[in-house]
């Protein structure tokens, strides 16, 4: 594998960049193998990267349906934050903050990552009240957060709507310096060519159709393209994922919706941060190629279509307007929906399940992008030890049975609240 | 947007009604004393790729429940029916097809 560096990128710019290997290989499938992921996207591809390199599990293969990077992680709105009060979550997204922020020299690939901040605004002295308890149960764990006054707010986000006629009035913010943005089809392609380099390999244009049992246990996949036999089967595949476990005859707790993003024609620059609007489902960010990039509500009823309804897109932009008046001429240039894992408390499963040879990671709603590298290395480390590590150790199946949910919206068992 | 065919107001769009819930989850017996079923009942879904059962509430129409046969992945319309018809007629969670 080519080092990459400012030295590689002007020796081949000599050469007139025609001598750039490949980054991974495209190999014919082995009989066997100790881990096999079904779903190369970030999760996916960052379990195999975490394998090879913390637990030395080199034999293993990742099996996408379609191409790498294709799902979820090429739909989501790229925004990587640590904000999480409930026990269980906080440590998990504060270690994935603190691999996102080493994540480039570490996989030698720009993930551009850009901590660039993000503000949550509130808009009544509830929601300040609620930041502010927010802001220190991250402070006491050791993340930063600081709250803001409406004037603090003013002159940082000058372009907000702090008129009489502000649909609703900005009283505030809470806000994390270390989150930010980071490039999505990178995150994908980084972790790719790291697994792909330590031996790990990456199946595209293959279908799991079914899964191979013997005395119980799983031992492999059936693909459209022939079996592939495993001592250990993981999924990565959030948003299929009741499929998937219901070819293994398990339910869930998730149901699946359509999720929309959106991005603007090109503009100056205008919004250096991260926004995410309090009084209703939206945020908003620009991509360094200046389009605003835009992300609400759910569409709010079960789909796996990929493709979502015109109501939510009208929802957003009103949201939008109601929030950056100065957008309302601006037009889209694309829309597009994912489809999501909506778990029954909003957070997610790293898990062994109950049927032996499979593990789960899943039920990721809409926060799975920023969750990429310490899903992967948490899921690894599961895999791996055959027992989580403490930062994952809640995101189990069975802690409904338990009544240890983590629902940090408190919105209860109804998927599309959360 | 889907228009969903309420049985009393006809074809409405998607925006006067409100997304339900999966209706082929059925409460147990009030006297269910195992766990499972309650778990089932409250947090476990079949989440179906393809045809899906599903409450829907006509709350800007006539505030009735429906119930509405509808495809997950080609968001295909299929029957609507009032809920207060279709309860006790059809068979518990996990019976669809």
């Amino acid at each position: 594998m080519t080092h990459y560096s400012a030295f590689s990128v002007f020796r081949h710019a000599l050469r007139g960049n025609k001598t750039w290997g490949r980054a991974w290989r495209d190999p014919e499938p082995k009989d066997q193998y100790d881990v096999l992921i079904v779903g190369a996207g970030g999760h996916g591809l960052a379990t195999a990267y975490y394998l090879a390199k913390e637990h030395g599990i080199t034999n293993v293969a990742v099996v996408e349906k379609g191409w790498l990077g294709g799902g979820n992680t090429g739909r989501n709105t790229t925004i990587v934050r640590s904000n999480y009060m409930m026990p269980g979550n906080t440590m998990f997204y504060e270690r994935s903050m603190k691999l996102w922020e080493n994540l480039s020299q570490d996989l030698n690939y720009n993930v551009m990552i850009s901590q660039r901040g993000q503000y949550n605004l509130c808009h009544s002295p509830g929601q300040m009240d609620a930041a502010r308890r927010r802001g220190n149960v991250m402070r006491a764990n050791g993340i930063d957060a600081e709250l803001f006054d409406r004037d603090e707010v003013k002159s940082r986000l000058p372009y907000l709507d702090y008129s009489e006629n502000a649909r609703f009035p900005v009283h505030g913010a809470i806000y994390q310096s270390r989150a930010g943005t980071a490039r999505h089809d990178a995150v994908a392609w980084g972790f790719a060519r790291g697994a792909d380099s330590r031996g790990v390999d990456i199946l595209q244009q293959r279908e799991v159709t079914g899964y191979l049992w013997e005395g119980g246990k799983i031992v492999g996949v059936q693909t459209n393209r022939g079996d592939i036999r495993a001592k250990k089967v993981a999924l990565c595949v959030a948003g299929h994922s009741g499929h998937l476990a219901q070819m293994a005859g398990l339910r869930l707790p998730i149901e699946t919706q359509c999720l929309q993003a959106y991005v603007t024609e090109p503009y100056k620059p205008l919004v250096d941060t991260v926004i995410s609007y309090g009084a209703a489902h939206f945020y908003v960010s620009q991509s360094d190629k200046g389009g605003l990039v835009l992300g609400g509500d759910l569409d709010m009823y079960n789909s796996y279509a990929q493709r979502g309804g015109l109501p939510i897109v009208e929802h957003t932009l009103a949201s939008a307007k109601a929030l950056m008046p100065c957008l309302s001429r601006l037009k889209l240039l694309r829309h597009w929906a994912g489809v999501m894992d909506m778990s029954m408390d909003g957070s997610p499963f790293i898990t062994k399940t109950p049927v032996g040879g499979l593990y789960l990671n899943g039920g990721w709603c809409y926060g799975g992008f920023k969750a990429t590298p310490a899903s992967g290395w948490c899921f690894a480390w599961t895999i791996a030890k055959d027992e989580p590590h403490p930062d994952n150790a809640e995101f189990t199946l069975d802690r409904f049975e338990r009544g240890y949910q983590i629902d940090e919206k408190g919105a209860g068992p109804q998927p599309n609240a959360h | 947007m889907i228009r969903i065919d309420c049985p009393i107001c006809g074809p409405r769009a998607e925006t006067e009604f409100t997304y339900g819930a999966d209706a082929t989850v059925q409460r147990p017996a009030m006297d269910e004393g195992k766990v499972q079923p309650w778990l089932d009942y409250v947090f476990n879904r079949n989440n179906p790729r393809g045809a899906h059962r599903e409450y829907w509430h006509h709350v800007q129409g006539c505030r009735q429940w429906v119930v509405l046969e509808r495809n997950t992945l080609t968001h295909e319309i299929g029957s609507c029916r009032l809920a207060r018809d279709v309860e006790g007629q059809e068979e518990t969670q996990g019976a669809e097809a």
